[in-house]
């Protein structure tokens, strides 16, 4: 049976049925025990499991990354959970040199089954040690998997899947979209870790989005809808390992591709992008592949220079109508997300 | 006792060997991996792991061969895996600096200082979540204790009361640098004593007190729930990395190797089988032992390389 949810519960209900599921299965970082409880996605963990099962841990991020290994080499499947994905550099080391190549190093011997969730901070004052990505540099290391899913039904579904996977995962959160609501079938099995996904189909040209990006994509979509602008929205959802095809096979459609990553763009995952559809769209597209992301600097604080640092719908389509020779359009009457909305302060 | 003697030396005997046999064969270029021996230190790696039970486990540094053959008693694969083969344990990927043996519970080794300490923990709790009581030996030289991945695995082990074993083996420097140096404390067992932890230390190259202090250190464990941290010195004969001596480099005294020279593990505990075996019988398990390493050494240097699409195999699961 189908029913509407929001991210937080998919992500809750995720590591809760796979707790249930198998004995293995335990979730450990900074403060996911205590009363605010990942933002929600660990409440109930450990009234049912026991605080064997769902602990907080020492402010040590470096210790409790290797500790995940560990406990992963002996058969657990741990759940490493980090409030930001910017205190994960803490757990640089061991995630790149150990968790990364163990497999390898034992000549395939070993197995590491870990799932790491990160979440990227946004909005009210986060600033730049709140509000990192970082997806293409764990996409960069061989031996990661690295997912951003960006609605509750993936959410769900590739978190189990991330769970079950015999790799070591990099899940990546974005907190707003733990508001997010949509369907989510009861009986969600999981949902393999690979695969960009058409979010939602169009003629004219193809947006490219990555986490958050995918929400103000379909936003962009649905104002040009009204001025005659068909445009496709494709979740790249998985960064490593990446399947191009609904993004090449969109492209070959459209002929014109713009790329909204939630990061950087400068040697983000973006280039990669938009290197794939040159290679498999070469002579098939109209235009130049556009990549749209934060500004190169650090984020800032305060909301009006913190507007400026990220890209939105309205830079989207402002980048359409560059590319299809359109004039701009009114977007007076048009009313676009803002996190007050749904969050007041203070923090 | 005299049976445990002769175990000992054994596996002292083969370390030692082995080495001398890396040494002897290094120069033919055809082990390409960094060297970083173990030799002066044999008594650790052996009094150690020959205390742990089956069930335990161990994890150690790039300076891994002692433990390897202390752990694991084989050499085919140890020298397939020098020689870069596809016989080695992992393919020729994994070269000196990261053996594993996983049947016989050496599960990790690190060319980064201090970075397999945590690791111990993770598997130290996933024991005890499956009923087990395995204990998890986690060796490390003093230049860990100089990293914070250290402190925070010390701290977290004791606030978690996981059973891992901390065996600091003390070379008294790290890399190049006197631990006077780097060190901004009096004596680390006293800094560990003020955590919830058992601490026991020798500067013993006796195989046989160094067994007999890691049979009290699992003890412990077992006991009062608590890690134990072992502070063990010793002194590495050879250049840190490499298999010759470094002593006109200047930054070390030849006169402190000849202190301890004198009372080096193998010879120590070769002096005390005396008291139970006839020299003739000490050498024909001596000879064993070599025939062994040079058998093992022709099938190493015999074996084909991994083919190239071994390459890609195993980055995942």
């Amino acid at each position: 049976m189908s029913r509407t949810i929001s991210y937080r519960n998919a992500l809750n209900e995720a590591m809760a049925e796979e707790m249930r599921r198998d004995p293995g299965v335990f979730v450990y970082g900074i403060d996911v025990a205590d009363h605010k409880r990942i933002f929600d996605s660990t409440k109930g963990l450990v009234e049912e499991f026991g605080p064997n099962r769902c602990f907080s841990t020492p402010l040590a991020e470096d210790a409790m990354t290797g500790f995940g290994l560990g406990a992963a080499i002996n058969g657990m499947r741990p759940v490493h959970v980090h409030m930001r994905v910017d205190f994960l550099l803490l757990g640089l080391n061991q995630l790149v040199n150990m968790i990364a190549t163990h497999r390898y190093g034992s000549g395939g011997q070993m197995k590491v089954p870990m799932v790491i969730r990160a979440i990227i901070g946004r909005g009210w004052g986060q600033s730049y040690q709140h509000s990192k990505s970082l997806h293409s540099w764990f996409a960069h290391i061989p031996g990661l998997k690295v997912v951003m899913p960006s609605s509750p039904r993936d959410a769900k579904g590739m978190l189990i899947a991330a769970i079950r996977d015999d790799n070591p995962v990099v899940f990546i959160e974005h907190r707003w979209l733990y508001d997010a609501m949509g369907e989510v079938p009861e009986d969600c099995g999981s949902i393999p870790l690979e695969g960009s996904r058409v979010i939602r189909p169009g003629r004219d040209i193809t947006v490219v989005g990555t986490s958050w990006m995918n929400v103000e994509a379909v936003k962009a979509a649905q104002i040009l809808e009204k001025h005659g602008v068909s445009v496709e929205v494709v979740d790249v959802r998985s960064i490593a390992p990446f399947d191009s095809q609904a993004i090449v096979d969109s492209v070959r459609k459209t002929g014109h591709c713009i790329v909204a990553d939630n990061d950087w763009v400068y040697c983000g995952f973006s280039a990669e992008i938009a290197a794939t559809v040159y290679e498999a769209c070469f002579g098939q597209i109209k235009s130049p592949v556009e990549r749209i992301g934060y500004a190169a600097v650090p984020c800032p604080c305060t909301r009006p220079l913190e507007n400026e640092f990220y890209a939105n719908a309205v830079d989207i389509i402002r980048a359409i109508e560059g590319k299809l020779g359109m004039k701009p359009v009114d977007l007076s009457e048009e009313d676009f997300y803002s996190y007050e909305n749904k969050f007041k302060g203070p923090f | 006792m005299k049976d445990l003697n002769l175990q000992l030396y054994r596996k002292l005997f083969l370390i030692r060997k082995a080495e001398d046999a890396i040494r002897r064969d290094y120069s033919r270029d055809k082990m390409k991996t960094p060297m970083h021996m173990s030799t002066g230190g044999e008594a650790i790696a052996v009094g150690v792991c020959h205390a742990l039970r089956a069930q335990d486990q161990v994890m150690g540094t790039y300076r891994t061969h002692g433990i390897y053959l202390a752990r694991a008693d084989e050499t085919d694969q140890f020298f397939a895996e020098m020689y870069g083969k596809a016989t080695g344990m992992a393919k020729g990927k994994a070269g000196s600096m990261h053996l594993t043996a996983p049947h016989a519970g050496l599960i990790c080794t690190s060319a980064i200082v201090g970075t397999t300490i945590p690791i111990a923990l993770g598997a130290a709790f996933a024991s005890r979540q499956q009923g087990s009581d395995r204990v998890v030996a986690v060796f490390f030289g003093d230049g860990a204790i100089d990293e914070g991945v250290f402190w925070e695995s010390l701290n977290t082990a004791c606030a978690m009361k996981l059973p891992v074993l901390f065996v600091c083996e003390d070379n008294g420097i790290a890399v190049h640098v006197p631990s006077e140096q780097r060190h901004g404390y009096a004596a680390i067992d006293q800094v560990v004593a003020q955590f919830k932890c058992n601490v026991f230390v020798s500067d013993s190259t006796d195989a046989e007190v160094l067994y007999n202090l890691s049979v009290d250190a699992i003890k412990a464990i077992g006991a009062n729930g608590r890690p134990a941290f072992m502070h063990l010195k010793y002194y590495r004969y050879l250049e840190h990395v490499g298999v010759n001596e470094d002593f006109a480099a200047g930054y070390r005294d030849r006169g402190e190797y000849e202190k301890w020279r004198q009372r080096d593990p193998v010879e120590i505990q070769r002096k005390k089988l005396l008291q139970w075996f006839k020299e003739e019988e000490i050498h024909q398990v001596e000879r064993e032992i070599e025939t062994r390493i040079e058998r093992s050494i022709e099938k190493a240097d015999a074996a084909p390389f991994s083919a190239p699409q071994e390459l890609y195999a195993d980055v995942y699961a």
